[in-house]
């Protein structure tokens, strides 16, 4: 079992900071604190939407690699996104799901089949073109660059225990200003492109 | 059902072929869809095999609504191709992410067994009957695609949903023909 903040400090290490990062609930709120960045996209409206909006950024921005930063709970809640994710077959999306056990944000109650569930073996079998498993810290940090170069869709399941408490600010995640300034940036930087 | 009860003729018709024309007239590049038995053959079919449009099949209809609310932030025009079962189904999405976000969520969306040239809220059915006065309480612009006259419709119904950036959702009151 890995600390979240660690782990995610480790994933921060390999990223840019104009990478697009979309990231759900407890995820997104240590992620944004960890990793700030305009292309940070941490709004998806209602919990089970994070997979399918970075599908959409993904098909949207083929050239763009999309990392995702899903929870156990989220994903639970749109599990079928694993086939549509898979039947889309984005080769510039990695899927991390955060797998903590728990509904950490609605008072840390169980997820169903809590510690049963096989989050990578669903989606290997729903057509991902890698799986991964991670619980321990240093064998993360270890093979993560490396999973950062597959093409995908790569899923990685990371066996997460609450690390330190971010602040988590909902007015934040769910006002507008921090999409107007992902739109902004990623405007910018398609412009700087065609440029 | 009375003739006074009808909004068009009962043996009008709707051009699939006609609709994915103004589709592509839109600029909508991408259609999200989980299938309809009252669009399946004159739409969806259509679509499917059209090599000028990106067709992107989901298992439910709220990831539809995320993909599109994505693709709009890449300056891309998508359209949710749903039935309405699908679309009160996905209420807490369009809740979220296209009402109060102000994502311009295009939606088209079936009426399967809407009685031909009756109003939605004339109908015999339940669940057709209170999907205009949902989309009323959540604030949702609408407008009904019956006939082939109703075809142009679509065009500024995208056009401004994009422009206003919110939501809108093209009712298919009857099953299209075949193009």
């Amino acid at each position: 079992m890995m600390k979240r903040d660690e782990c995610l400090e480790v994933l921060a290490r390999q990223v840019p900071r104009d990478q697009i990062v979309v990231a759900a609930y407890t995820a997104a709120f240590d992620w944004i604190a960890i990793r700030p960045s305009p292309f940070n996209y941490i709004s998806s409206g209602a919990m089970g939407l994070t997979a399918p909006h970075a599908l959409g950024f993904a098909i949207g921005l083929p050239d763009r690699r999309i990392i995702l930063l899903d929870g156990d709970g989220s994903l639970l809640m749109n599990l079928g996104c694993l086939v549509t994710i898979a039947e889309a077959a984005p080769k510039n999306l990695i899927h991390f799901v955060c797998e903590n056990g728990t509904y950490e944000a609605n008072g840390a109650h169980p997820i169903p089949a809590q510690g049963k569930v096989d989050f990578a073996g669903m989606a290997e079998s729903a057509g991902y073109a890698a799986c991964h498993r991670y619980a321990d810290l240093a064998a993360f940090e270890a093979g993560i660059g490396s999973v950062l170069q597959e093409d995908g869709p790569v899923f990685v399941d990371l066996k997460l225990e609450p690390g330190e408490k971010y602040p988590r600010d909902y007015g934040v995640m769910h006002g507008p200003k921090i999409r107007a300034e992902f739109a902004a940036a990623l405007k910018a930087q398609r412009a700087g492109s065609a440029g | 059902m009375n003739d006074e009860a009808l909004i068009a003729p009962v043996d009008a018709v709707l051009h699939g072929g006609r609709i994915i024309e103004a589709i592509k007239k839109s600029g909508v590049a991408t259609v999200v869809t989980v299938p309809d038995r009252t669009t399946a053959s004159g739409l969806l079919r259509p679509i499917a095999s059209d090599p000028t449009l990106r067709h992107v099949r989901v298992c439910k209809e709220d990831e539809a609504i995320a993909i599109g609310a994505a693709l709009s932030f890449c300056d891309q025009r998508a359209l949710v191709l749903i039935q309405y079962t699908g679309l009160l189904d996905s209420i807490n999405a369009v809740r979220g992410v296209a009402v109060e976000y102000g994502m311009p969520i295009c939606m088209m969306v079936g009426l399967l067994g809407k009685e031909p040239g009756v109003a939605p809220t004339k109908s015999k059915n339940y669940g057709l009957r209170i999907v205009e006065p949902v989309l009323d309480a959540m604030e949702v612009d609408h407008c009904l695609i019956e006939t082939d006259d109703d075809i142009a419709r679509i065009v500024p119904a995208i056009d401004n949903a994009y422009a206003r950036s919110r939501p809108v959702v093209m009712l298919i009151g009857r099953s299209p023909v075949a193009p």
